[in-house]
């Protein structure tokens, strides 16, 4: 029983680090654009 | 349109929850494994998922390719129409087919490279392709990981071995590090020519995808053979519950691949206004 348990907290653990790489690099980008906007106004 | 994509959200949220309740609670348990089998309902989803992801991958790397060419182009649009055809006219008439390959699977397969290839020309530009191409295997990376950590994780009560050299097993984990690369290549190559060269790697990954497929009734293996198609055979319920899960793991990928796009999009044009800056600094510091 603890392997099935193990087997799926895993899967969730993969896909919810995944999200948050994710997250992450839409944040340096969204960072980054800004930037872009302030250095050309 | 932009209200879409929360809503979809929500109703993948919904079904993931409902295919967890049906794979825990719902689902039969099975006579011999007990309670472990249960990994069955993710581990094969997740499997298929990420060859579908491998798949779109390969063909988003043959239209980049013949997309710079016309003629090339031209003869990859009538091998896809053949090649469809073909597995169609086989379904109907070779008899009897190989071990593991059944009528119907064969006339989708075919029907489904035709319609995938056609659809991703409609709707993707040439430099379209090659950020869906990214997407895919990046995605299909997240999926084949989670086959390659849920498979031991069940190996060891059943097997009692985390992992053994056998084809499949062995197959799956090069073809993760096919796609690893393949990342790793596009992630820190700065050459004008890594799309190209990229693309060129991925329709050499993809060749491992049917090997993988094909390899438990090719080869003696540790992995058992499938019990869907092939002449295996599983419970309704069971069957009833995996379906719900694949379903469920299919729209939570669409989902993922629809933000990764939009996140690459974003990318190169920011990339694209970084460097015409760049260009033009120069110019205005004369």
């Amino acid at each position: 029983m603890n392997f099935l348990y193990i087997a799926y907290a895993a899967t969730w653990l993969i896909h919810i680090t995944y999200l948050g790489v994710l997250v992450r690099r839409y944040q340096r980008l969204r960072h980054e654009i800004d930037e872009l906007k302030r250095s050309k106004s | 349109m932009k209200r879409a994509f929360p809503i979809f959200a929500v109703l993948t949220a919904l079904l993931l929850s409902y295919a967890l309740y049906e794979a825990l609670v719902a689902a039969p348990t099975e006579q011999t494994m007990g309670n472990v089998q249960r990994i069955f309902y993710y581990h094969v989803p997740s499997a298929w998922t990420a060859f579908l992801l491998f798949f779109i991958n390969f063909v988003c790397s043959i239209q980049y390719l013949v997309r710079r060419d016309k003629v090339a182009d031209t003869i990859a649009n009538w091998v896809a129409i053949v090649l469809g055809t073909a597995a169609c006219v086989a379904a109907i008439v070779i008899r009897p087919l190989p071990s593991g390959t059944e009528p119907s699977s064969v006339a989708t397969t075919g029907l489904a490279i035709t319609g995938l290839y056609f659809l991703i020309k409609k709707y993707f530009s040439g430099t379209g392709t090659d950020a869906l191409a990214v997407v895919t295997a990046e995605v299909g990376v997240v999926f084949c990981t989670v086959v390659l950590v849920t498979g031991p994780l069940w190996a060891r009560p059943v097997w009692g071995i985390w992992w053994t050299w056998d084809v499949r097993l062995t197959s799956t984990l090069v073809l993760w590090l096919i796609y690893v690369s393949y990342l790793m290549l596009r992630r820190f190559s700065t050459s004008g020519q890594t799309p190209l060269l990229a693309a060129a790697l991925a329709i050499f990954g993809a060749l491992d995808v049917p090997l993988v497929y094909f390899s438990i009734w090719i080869f003696r293996t540790q992995h058992p053979q499938p019990v869907i198609g092939g002449g295996g055979s599983i419970d309704p319920r069971m069957l009833h519950v995996l379906l719900i899960n694949w379903l469920a793991f299919l729209c939570f990928a669409a989902l993922i691949c629809r933000s990764r796009y939009r996140l690459e999009i974003l990318q190169r044009e920011l990339e694209e206004v970084q460097a015409l800056e760049a260009l033009q600094e120069p110019r205005s510091s004369r």
